[in-house]
C-alpha cells in the first residue's frame, strides 16, 4: 500500500534525468549499420517555376550515393495529406514532398542527396544546379484576395482555399442601435514553433518491413498517413517516436522529409537518417498563427455584450498540410470566451500565400480567439471607463449557471470565474498596483505602469469523435490504454498518447499506482511505438490526460474487475463480497483473509486453477471517447512597466490562477503553466517570422527570431482553483496550452493600459520597443525586414548595412 | 549547419601562427574561441580553407600589468576577463561590458581578442576599447583603436597578422563608468549600446569618453557629446542636453530590431542615462 495518494502528488518527473542529459533515444542518437545521410536542397526563392535541375555534378561528389529530384520521385511520392477538408469545395492543391515543377515558398525541398555522411551530403548540395523562372511572390493576404491578384496556385484560379461561416442569434438585431460598437483590426503575427529538439528521421527496411523513427508527436497518425501516401502497406510499416524533445504542434504533421526518407530507404535498400538544422527548421517546420482579425463588438451602455462579429483572414501558407485549414476554426467556438451574448457571427477565409505552410502551434486557433476577445474586453472597459475586471464580471457566465450552452454552441460543463478572479486579484495586489499606476500618471513618470487582464477559457481534451466528424475532420478523438499486471506484480502501461516532453511516464504511473495500489516504481509506461502501442490518436490539443488519462483510469478499473474475480475464486468467496483496497483483495468482514494484486496476478498467470471462462493473465484494454471537450479557465494578471522614452517593456509581475480541474501532478501542471506563459509572452513581446518584400524569411536564426530565456521573464506567481470537470471520472481538464492561450492578451492589455492616457489603443505584436515607441508618437513606418547586424549572421550580410 | 571542409592547424608559437597564416594566403582564418566564426562557417557564410587555431600560442593568454597600462591577451576568455583582478581594478568598464556579452556558455568559450578582431559593430567590446583609446598589439605592429575598425566585420589587420592583445591605459581607473546595453532579450545583440567613462571633479565633468555600439558599420565615438559635457555640470539635465547630439555623424543600420531613426533616438536617451550612471547622479 502506498503511503500517500499518488494522484495529486508533486512527484519529480522520472523521465527527466535521461531527457536532460541526452543519454537517451533521441532520433538523431540512433545508429544503424550502413546508415546513410540525407540532405535536402531547398528553394532559395519564394515562387518560381523549376525549368531545369542538373544533379550530375553532385552525383560525382565523394561519398555521394544518390541524388533525387522531385521529378525522379514523381511516380511514387504522392501528395502530402490534408486530413481536414473543412468545406466541400475547399481548394486543396497537390503538395509533392519534393517539388516537381514549381516552388511556392523559400525552403521547399527541390532535391535530396544521400551520402555516406552528413558532411558529404551537405557539400554535394552546393553542386546541384537549378534554373528557376521567377513567379510573383504572394505575401499579403488582403491583396491576395483582391480581383486580379497574383496566384500561388495558378491552376486553381484563386488564392482562397475556403470560406467557413458560423452564425448564432440575430446579429443584425444585436448591432442595431447598439450604444457601443468597438471595431478593431488585430494581426496575429506568424510564429515559428521552436522545439528544443529539431526534426529528425531515421528509416530502415528489413525485407519488406519498414521502420521509421521520427521526432514526431503522432506515430499512429503518421503510420496511417505514410502508408496512404507511399503505398507501403500499413501492416508493413512501424513508426516509432522515441524520446521527442518538444513539438508544440510542429510535430503534429506529416512532413515531406519523412515521406522522402521512407521512399529513399525503399529505393536504396539502406537505412537513412536526416536531422534538420535550426535554420532549416525555421524555414520549413510549419508555422503558426498568422491571421488578420476584423472584429466588431456591440454592447449596451452598461457594458453588457450584445453581439460579436469576427471576420478572419487566415494564412494557410503555400499548401494545406495535415490540419492547416481547421486550425483557425478551432478558434471559431472560442471568440465568445467566458461571456454571454445574444448573437455571434464568425467568418473565416483560408488564404494561400508563398510562405511556409501554417498548422497547429500550441493553442491552435484558441490563442488567436482569446487574444481577440480579451483585447476587446479591455477596449470596451476603456470606452466605458469601467475597470476591466468589472466589465468582465458583468458579462461572464456565473458559477451557478453551469453547465452553460454558449452562443457558439458548446456546453461548458463547469467553471468558477469568480473564484479564480478573486484569488488572482488578491495575489496580484490589484488595488495597490492601480494606486501606483494613478500615481505614476499624475507624476508624469517616464516609466508608466500598465495592468493587463485575461480571463480566459479554452476548449481542449480533443475531442469527441462525433464532433470531429461533424467538422469533417478525417479521424476520431478517442484514446486507448492498456494495463498489464506482469506475473511478478510489476505493471506495464501502454498509452496511445505519445509524450514528447509532457511527463506522461510520471503522471500515468501515478494514476496507475493510485488505482492499483502498487508502488509508483513498479509501473512502467510505454508509448510512442506502433509495434508496442497498437492503437492511439497521439498527443496534441491538451488531450493526453483528459482523454488518454481517462482511458488509463478505465483500463485500471477493468484490471481490478478481472482481478476481483480471480481473488474471489482464490478466497472462495462471492465476487460481490470482495473489497479492493491498498493493492489487496479481501473478503468483506474477514480482513485477515486477503490476496495482494501481485498474488492474484501470479495465479492468473500460472492458470493452474482459474474461474470458469477466465482468460489467463491480468490485463485490460480501454478506449475512451469523450462526450465533450474540457474547458480549463483562469484569470491572469500582468503588470508591465513601459519606458516611454525607449518603448522598452518590462513585465514586473505576473499572476496566473488557472483552473484545470483535478490535478494528477501539481509539479507537472506548474511546469506546463510556466512553459505556456513563456510562449504566450513571447508572442506578445518577442517572436515574429519576418518575410522581406521578395518573400524571403529573414528570421532564420535565433539572433533574429527572438525567444525569451528564463532571464527575460519575470518570476511567475501561479496558483489554482479547482473546479472538477464533470465529464470524466478523473475530473481533469488539460493544461498543455492554457498558459499560452491566456498570457498573450494579458501582456498586450498591460502595455495598452499603460499607454491609454497617451491616446494609444493598440500596439501590434510583437510589441517591440520600437513599436511601443512609435505608438506613443502616433505611428510610423514598420520595422525593416532586414536581419540584425549582430555577428554577421543575417542572410543579407552582403548588403550595405547602413543607411545613407 | 554543416560547414564546408577546411584544414585545421594549431601552431604553438606566434611565429608559427604567422607563418601558417602566410602559407594560407587569402584562404586562412584565425580561430580563437570560435563563438563568432563557427556560426558563420556552419551557416556557410564563410569558407576559409585553413583555420589557424591560436589557442596554444602562449603569448596570447592572460592579462599583464605593464605599468601605465594593461595588456589583455587576445585569447583571454570573457570569463577570465571578468574575474581578472587587474581588469577589475584598472579597467572596470571592460568588465561591465563583458558581463553583458551573450550568455555564460559563450563567455566561457569566447575571447576578448576574438570578439574585437571580428570587428562586429554590434559587439559590446569594440565601443569600449574605442572609448578607452586602446592599442591593438599585433604580431608585427601596434594599431590605435581609432584605426583598427575599418568597416562592418572588417579590421585593418593584414591577412598574415595575428592579434596578440590589446593595451588598455590605466588612466581611466578612477573614472566613473557604465555600459548601457539596450536589447530585447538577454542573449540578443545590442540594438544600441553606450560605453561611457566620466571623470568628475567636484560637481563638474573634467572629461568623458563615449563609445557607441551598433550605430554604424564600425563602433563610433560620440565626440560631440564628450566635448559638450567637458567642463559642464555633472547633473542629469546637463547630460540630457549634451546627449542630444549623441547620434551626430552616425549612420546606424535599419533592421528588424530597430530602424536607423529609432537607433538615433535611442542613442540620445541611452547616452544621457549612461553619463548619469557613470557620473553617479
Amino acid at each position: 500500500m502506498t503511503a500517500a495518494p499518488e494522484i495529486g502528488s508533486a512527484r519529480l518527473r522520472s523521465e527527466d534525468a535521461r531527457l536532460i542529459t541526452g543519454r537517451t533515444n533521441w532520433t538523431d542518437n540512433i545508429q544503424l549499420p550502413g546508415l546513410l545521410h540525407a540532405a535536402f536542397l531547398r528553394s532559395p526563392v519564394a515562387h518560381a517555376r523549376i525549368t531545369a535541375i542538373d544533379v550530375s555534378e553532385a552525383r560525382e561528389r565523394p561519398g555521394v550515393i544518390a541524388v533525387f529530384t522531385g521529378a525522379d520521385l514523381a511516380d511514387e511520392q504522392g501528395s502530402l495529406p490534408c486530413a481536414w477538408p473543412v468545406t466541400e469545395d475547399m481548394v486543396l492543391p497537390d503538395h509533392p514532398p519534393i517539388a516537381v515543377s514549381e516552388v511556392r515558398y523559400v525552403g521547399e525541398p527541390v532535391a535530396v542527396v544521400v551520402a555516406r555522411d552528413r558532411y558529404a551530403a551537405a557539400d554535394a548540395l552546393e553542386a546541384i544546379d537549378v534554373d528557376y523562372e521567377s513567379l510573383p511572390a504572394v505575401l499579403d493576404m488582403e491583396s491576395a484576395v483582391r480581383e486580379g491578384a497574383d496566384l500561388v496556385h495558378a491552376d486553381k484560379g484563386t488564392n482562397k482555399s475556403y470560406e467557413w461561416v458560423f452564425e448564432a442569434g440575430d446579429i443584425d438585431a444585436a448591432f442595431r442601435d447598439a450604444p457601443v460598437v468597438i471595431e478593431r483590426r488585430y494581426v496575429q503575427q506568424r510564429l515559428i514553433p521552436t522545439a528544443m529538439e529539431p526534426r529528425a528521421v531515421v528509416c530502415s527496411a528489413v525485407g519488406d518491413e519498414y521502420t521509421l523513427w521520427s521526432a514526431t508527436q503522432i506515430p499512429h497518425i503518421l503510420r496511417l498517413m505514410l502508408a496512404t501516401v507511399t503505398g507501403i502497406p500499413e501492416h508493413r510499416l512501424r513508426v516509432v517516436a522515441p524520446d521527442v524533445g518538444g513539438g508544440f504542434g510542429s510535430k503534429l504533421q506529416v512532413y515531406g522529409e519523412e515521406v522522402a526518407c521512407l521512399l529513399l530507404t525503399k529505393r536504396l535498400g539502406r537505412p537513412i537518417k536526416w536531422t534538420e538544422s535550426r535554420s532549416e527548421g525555421n524555414a520549413t517546420v510549419h508555422h503558426g498563427r498568422d491571421q488578420i482579425q476584423r472584429l466588431s463588438l456591440a454592447a449596451d451602455s452598461d457594458g453588457r455584450i450584445r453581439g460579436l462579429k469576427v471576420d478572419l483572414l487566415a494564412d494557410m501558407g503555400a499548401y494545406l498540410m495535415l490540419v492547416t485549414p481547421g486550425i483557425p476554426l478551432l478558434g471559431a467556438f472560442m471568440f465568445n470566451g467566458i461571456y454571454k451574448m445574444d448573437a455571434y457571427h464568425f467568418k473565416c477565409a483560408g488564404i494561400f500565400t508563398t510562405k511556409t505552410p501554417t498548422d497547429a502551434y500550441r493553442g491552435a486557433g484558441r490563442p488567436e480567439a482569446t487574444y481577440a476577445i480579451e483585447r476587446l474586453m479591455d477596449e470596451l472597459a476603456g470606452e466605458l471607463s469601467l475597470d476591466p475586471l468589472e466589465v468582465r464580471r458583468r458579462n461572464w457566465i456565473k458559477h451557478e449557471e453551469f453547465p452553460y450552452e454558449t452562443i457558439a454552441g458548446l456546453t461548458y460543463d463547469s467553471g468558477n470565474y469568480e473564484a479564480a478572479t478573486d484569488k488572482a486579484r488578491q495575489l496580484f495586489h490589484y488595488d495597490e498596483l492601480r494606486a501606483e499606476q494613478a500615481d505614476r500618471r499624475d507624476r508624469g513618470d517616464p516609466v508608466q505602469l500598465g495592468i493587463g487582464v485575461s480571463t480566459f477559457t479554452e476548449m481542449c481534451g480533443l475531442a469527441p469523435s462525433r464532433v470531429l466528424g461533424s467538422l469533417s475532420y478525417g479521424a476520431g478523438g478517442w484514446e486507448h490504454a492498456s494495463v498489464r499486471v506482469l506475473p511478478s506484480g510489476k505493471v506495464e502501461v501502454v498509452t496511445g498518447s505519445s509524450a514528447h516532453g509532457q511527463g506522461h511516464e510520471t503522471a500515468w504511473a501515478q494514476i496507475t499506482a493510485d488505482r492499483l495500489g502498487v508502488p509508483f516504481e513498479d509501473v512502467r509506461v510505454l508509448h510512442g511505438d506502433t509495434a508496442v502501442s497498437p492503437k492511439g490518436m497521439d498527443t496534441y490539443g491538451s488531450r493526453s490526460l483528459a482523454v488518454g488519462g481517462v482511458a488509463l483510469y478505465n483500463a485500471c478499473d477493468k484490471v481490478i474487475d478481472k482481478a476481483r474475480r480471480m481473488a474471489a475464486h482464490l478466497l472462495e468467496a462471492d465476487e460481490k463480497d470482495i473489497d479492493f483496497e491498498g493493492g489487496a483483495f479481501s473478503v468483506r468482514g474477514v480482513p485477515d483473509q486477503s490476496r495482494t494484486l501481485q498474488e492474484v496476478s501470479l495465479a492468473a498467470f500460472a492458470a493452474h486453477d482459474l474461474p470458469e471462462g477466465f482468460e489467463p493473465s491480468l490485463d485490460s484494454d480501454a478506449t475512451h471517447d469523450p462526450d465533450n471537450f474540457s474547458f480549463p479557465h483562469g484569470t491572469h494578471l500582468c503588470a508591465a512597466e513601459v519606458d516611454t522614452e525607449t518603448g522598452y517593456v518590462k513585465i514586473r509581475s505576473y499572476v496566473a490562477v488557472d483552473d484545470v480541474g483535478k490535478v494528477v501532478n501539481p509539479l507537472i501542471v506548474e511546469g506546463q503553466v510556466h512553459g505556456g506563459l513563456a510562449q504566450g509572452i513571447a508572442q506578445a513581446l518577442y517572436e515574429e517570422a519576418v518575410y522581406d518584400a521578395d518573400g524571403n524569411l529573414t528570421t532564420t536564426t535565433m539572433a533574429d527570431y527572438l525567444l525569451p530565456a528564463a532571464s527575460d521573464l519575470p518570476t511567475f506567481t501561479t496558483d489554482r482553483t479547482e473546479t472538477p470537470a464533470t465529464t470524466n471520472p478523473l475530473g481533469v481538464k488539460g493544461v498543455g496550452e492554457a498558459g499560452t492561450i491566456a498570457s498573450t492578451p494579458a501582456v498586450v492589455n498591460a502595455i495598452v493600459d499603460a499607454l491609454r492616457p497617451y491616446g494609444v489603443d493598440d500596439v501590434p505584436m510583437p510589441c517591440t520597443p520600437e513599436r511601443v515607441w512609435r505608438a506613443l508618437r502616433g505611428g510610423g513606418p514598420e520595422h525593416s525586414t532586414r536581419p540584425g547586424a549582430g555577428g554577421g549572421l543575417g542572410s543579407a550580410t552582403e548588403d550595405s548595412r547602413s543607411e545613407a | 549547419m554543416i560547414p564546408g571542409s577546411f584544414d585545421y592547424v594549431r601552431p604553438s608559437s606566434l611565429d608559427e601562427a604567422v607563418s601558417a597564416l602566410r602559407d594560407a594566403g587569402d584562404e586562412g582564418k584565425v580561430i580563437a574561441g570560435g563563438q563568432s566564426l563557427l556560426p558563420l562557417l556552419r551557416l556557410r557564410l564563410a569558407f576559409p580553407e585553413v583555420l589557424i587555431d591560436v589557442a596554444s600560442v602562449p603569448e596570447l593568454h592572460g592579462v599583464r600589468d605593464e605599468g601605465s597600462s594593461l595588456l589583455v591577451g587576445a585569447m583571454t576568455t570573457h570569463y577570465d576577463v571578468l574575474r581578472d583582478p587587474l581588469i577589475r581594478e584598472h579597467a572596470p568598464l571592460v568588465a561591465a561590458a563583458t558581463s553583458t556579452v551573450a550568455d555564460p556558455a559563450v563567455r566561457h568559450r569566447g575571447t576578448f581578442g576574438g570578439s574585437l578582431a571580428h570587428a562586429d559593430p554590434a559587439g559590446d567590446l569594440p565601443a569600449v576599447v574605442l572609448a578607452m583609446d586602446g592599442v591593438f598589439v599585433t604580431s608585427s605592429r601596434e594599431i590605435p583603436a581609432a584605426e583598427f575598425f575599418a568597416d562592418y566585420l572588417t579590421s585593418t589587420l593584414e591577412p598574415d597578422e595575428v592579434l596578440v592583445g590589446v593595451r588598455l591605459p590605466k588612466a581611466f581607473a578612477g573614472w566613473g563608468f557604465h555600459y548601457e546595453k539596450f536589447h530585447r532579450t538577454a542573449q540578443a545583440w545590442a540594438i544600441v549600446g553606450v560605453a561611457c567613462l566620466v571623470d568628475r571633479s567636484g560637481g563638474e565633468v573634467a572629461g568623458a569618453r563615449i563609445g557607441l555600439t551598433n550605430m554604424g558599420s564600425t563602433p563610433v565615438r560620440a565626440s560631440a557629446v564628450e566635448a559638450a559635457v567637458r567642463g559642464g555640470a555633472a547633473d542629469r539635465e546637463a547630460f540630457r542636453a549634451a546627449a542630444a547630439s549623441a547620434a551626430e555623424g552616425t549612420s546606424p543600420p535599419s533592421d528588424l530590431h530597430g530602424s536607423s531613426d529609432y537607433r538615433r533616438h535611442l542613442a540620445t536617451v541611452l547616452t544621457a542615462r549612461a553619463l548619469s550612471a557613470a557620473a553617479g547622479v
